[in-house]
């Protein structure tokens, strides 16, 4: 299952490196009779890094949570519009977003490792998912998602201690390594770097860029420096409303909508 | 504002003064409480630890076939026909010739008074024991019979010379002739097991009553508590908080819940009597009714502190697992539950033990009848009749004979043993599983 997926990706890479991962098509957002998120168009590239950046409370991470369904687990909140990954339609009833999530993992604006060992945080998603057939192949995927996420050299003697245990930078590149252990196509962040000192965040953003050579990653920041280091795409969305996305450079460097001007030179927040 | 900071000023001095006076009260409210402790535990254990030691006359019985196997073919059947009376002078003639064989003065005593002094369960225990073994007839065997109660009171200072003198159950000749007993060795003050291993006994027989079948009743009852009240509240609890949407029906069960555990326990009684008993056919006095009753009570209690312990995971943790594709029975069952075990185990205990010490509701269900037999250790068992602990201690209360304060009292401190220990389980559970996120 995995080495399929990963040579169809190989496969659409070649082909059309440019192709749409996630297209999403005049998304609202409710949460009860607030109107949180009004007819954002957005297309995921693949293999790209995708920032979305905004003042507080714009709706950003509200449509981060709309691409993997976590909204679904917020009773008040309904979804309307249409969201495509490689043209099927994620909210389609047929969907189970339990599979779904599989395919696009999360990592959260506050490192959350399980209260267990940084071997069984890793071996986890894997496990619930199937992916192995025995220990040996499970330990070479937790190893491998490990380095991956630039954790191993850390932690590799400590491998069956909590994952509480770390630092915040840790913990954060353990939740990471978590989530790339399930093989996702998209990659979602919820501003990962928020708890973090200035090292931790740069090794973060140095794995985010290393990522992209593997998976779609869509990162919500609230540093424009960060979305201006990570990010090919940057979308600007304020008071719920996409406002403008474009190639990274082109938004900081020559922005097309006043607001997105006024925001990134500060005169918003 | 001037003035130096060396002088306190009135406001201050007022505001220094309202602290001291709140500290004062709260330090007085402390003593008062720890004073109302400490005189309580006084009281139930100086009136309850002697119930713990028993007053044993030991003397060697030969086992008659003349008197107590007429027929002389050891069947119990026939040897059945002489009664507990018929042991009980035969018990009176081996302890009169053990005292003159003895050389002890009986003084102005006659064998009928010899008797007694013996309770008149010894006989019974006697004649049970030749029943249950017809080849005893015809030996000789060093038999321990328990005192009467007013020699065993006397030992344990209830019973004085003057009381005796007043007192037509006994005479202050019989306590002097129990001092030479004791001198002599032939009455032993001892460890009384048969508190905590025999049944109840009658009015008369203080010093025979035991909470052998209170122990057991409150235990089988504990066990169907368990069975039923864990499963079906945290099931309910886990339900409630993780799976169940918000809306006015669920808020109405959550108020309900809330509710029902403040309802009165004999409310539950009276519904344990109507829906079991009288609809659903159980027998009375049987532990599977007390069970069910105090399960009913029970649930609300097990069911609030599980959604409070679920509430309380982090929802990150829940986040996280979903975030990775996991299900959400998955997520309660690998991430939630495991982390709201501790509270969840400690709601359960206590309200095990909150049930453990309920009386009222097993008052209507008949759990204060007066029982002999044990209930089979079989699960048919819990259909048997049987008493429960805190009956057994209100039961001992309203009986006549002051041996049976000593009795109650003595109970308590059981119960209260039990209710400790369940108590240390819930906080060596907790600290044991106390985990850090």
């Amino acid at each position: 299952m995995k080495d399929n997926r990963l040579e169809s990706r190989v496969h659409s890479d070649t082909t059309k490196p440019d192709t749409n991962k996630i297209e999403a098509r005049k998304v609202q957002v409710f949460y009860g009779d607030n109107h949180a998120l009004k007819d954002v168009d957005v297309d995921v590239l693949d293999k790209t890094v995708t920032a979305f950046i905004g003042p507080s409370g714009c709706g950003k991470s509200t449509f981060l949570r709309c691409l993997n369904r976590m909204n679904d687990t917020i009773p008040t909140c309904r979804v309307e519009g249409l969201i495509r990954m490689d043209s099927e339609d994620i909210y389609d009833a047929r969907v189970d977003p339990v599979q779904l999530r599989a395919k696009v993992g999360m990592v959260f604006q506050k490192p959350n490792p399980f209260p267990k060992s940084i071997y069984d945080n890793v071996a986890y998603g894997p496990k619930i998912h199937g992916l192995t057939r025995n220990k040996a192949e499970l330990d070479e995927i937790v190893e491998t998602a490990i380095r991956r996420a630039a954790l191993w050299n850390e932690v590799k003697d400590r491998l069956h201690s909590p994952g509480t245990g770390l630092s915040g930078g840790q913990q954060q590149r353990l939740c990471i390594a978590r989530a790339i252990a399930t093989s996702p196509e998209v990659l979602l962040m919820d501003e990962p770097c928020s708890a973090l000192d200035p090292i931790a965040t740069a090794q973060v953003e140095e794995l985010i860029d290393e990522l992209r050579a593997q998976f779609s990653v869509v990162i919500v920041t609230h540093s424009m420096q960060q979305a201006a280091r990570v990010s090919q795409r940057t979308a600007f969305f304020h008071l719920g409303s996409l406002v403008e996305y474009g190639e990274t450079g082109q938004i900081f460097t020559n922005p097309r909508d006043p607001r997105t001007e006024s925001y990134i030179t500060g005169r918003i927040g | 504002m001037s003035g130096s900071l060396l002088v306190q000023d009135a406001r201050t001095v007022r505001r220094n003064a309202a602290e001291r006076r709140f500290r004062l009260y709260g330090l007085m409210a402390i003593c008062l409480a720890m004073a109302a402790l400490v005189w309580l535990l006084l009281s139930i254990f100086s009136q309850g630890l002697p119930a713990f030691r028993q007053t044993f006359l030991t003397f060697p019985v030969t086992l008659d076939a003349a008197v107590l196997d007429k027929a002389g073919n050891r069947n119990p059947a026939e040897m059945a026909e002489v009664t507990t009376i018929g042991y009980g002078k035969h018990l009176a003639r081996a302890l009169s010739a053990d005292i003159a064989a003895r050389g002890i003065d009986v003084g102005p005593l006659s064998s009928k008074d010899l008797a007694g002094m013996l309770s008149e369960q010894s006989a019974a225990t006697l004649r049970d024991m030749v029943l249950a073994d017809p080849g005893l007839i015809d030996t000789t065997l060093t038999f321990q019979a328990l005192a009467n109660g007013r020699i065993d009171g006397y030992f344990k200072g209830r019973v004085t010379m003057d009381s005796a003198a007043k007192d037509k159950n006994t005479s202050p000749e019989k306590l002097a002739l129990a001092d030479r007993l004791r001198d002599a060795g032939v009455l032993t003050l001892g460890f009384n097991a048969g508190f905590l291993t025999l049944p109840d006994a009658s009015d008369k027989r203080p010093e025979a009553a035991g909470l052998g079948i209170a122990i057991l009743g409150s235990l089988y009852m504990m066990v169907v508590v368990l069975a039923l009240a864990l499963p079906i509240g945290v099931g309910a609890a886990v339900y409630l908080e993780e799976f169940a949407p918000r809306n006015t029906f669920t808020d109405l069960i959550e108020v309900n819940i809330a509710n029902l555990a403040a309802v009165p326990s004999i409310v539950y009684g009276i519904l344990g009597l109507a829906v079991f008993i009288n609809f659903g056919g159980l027998p009375r006095s049987a532990p599977i009714v007390g069970g069910l009753v105090l399960t009913l009570m029970t649930l609300p209690r097990i069911i609030i502190p599980t959604r409070a312990a679920l509430k309380a995971v982090p929802p990150s943790i829940r986040d996280a697992a979903l975030g990775i594709g996991a299900s959400r029975l998955q997520t309660v069952t690998h991430h939630v539950l495991p982390l709201a075990m501790p509270g969840i185990l400690t709601g359960t205990i206590i309200g095990l033990a909150q049930a453990l010490g309920e009386s009222a509701p097993l008052l209507l269900i008949g759990m204060v009848a007066f029982v002999r037999d044990f209930p089979s250790l079989s699960p048919e068992g819990l259909f048997d009749p049987a008493a429960a602990l805190p009956v057994q201690i209100y039961n001992w209360t309203q009986r006549g004979d002051p041996g049976f304060v000593e009795r109650a009292s003595g109970a308590i401190i059981v119960l209260l043993a039990f209710l400790m220990v369940m108590n240390a389980v819930a906080i060596w559970l907790r600290r044991k599983y106390e985990r850090r996120w």
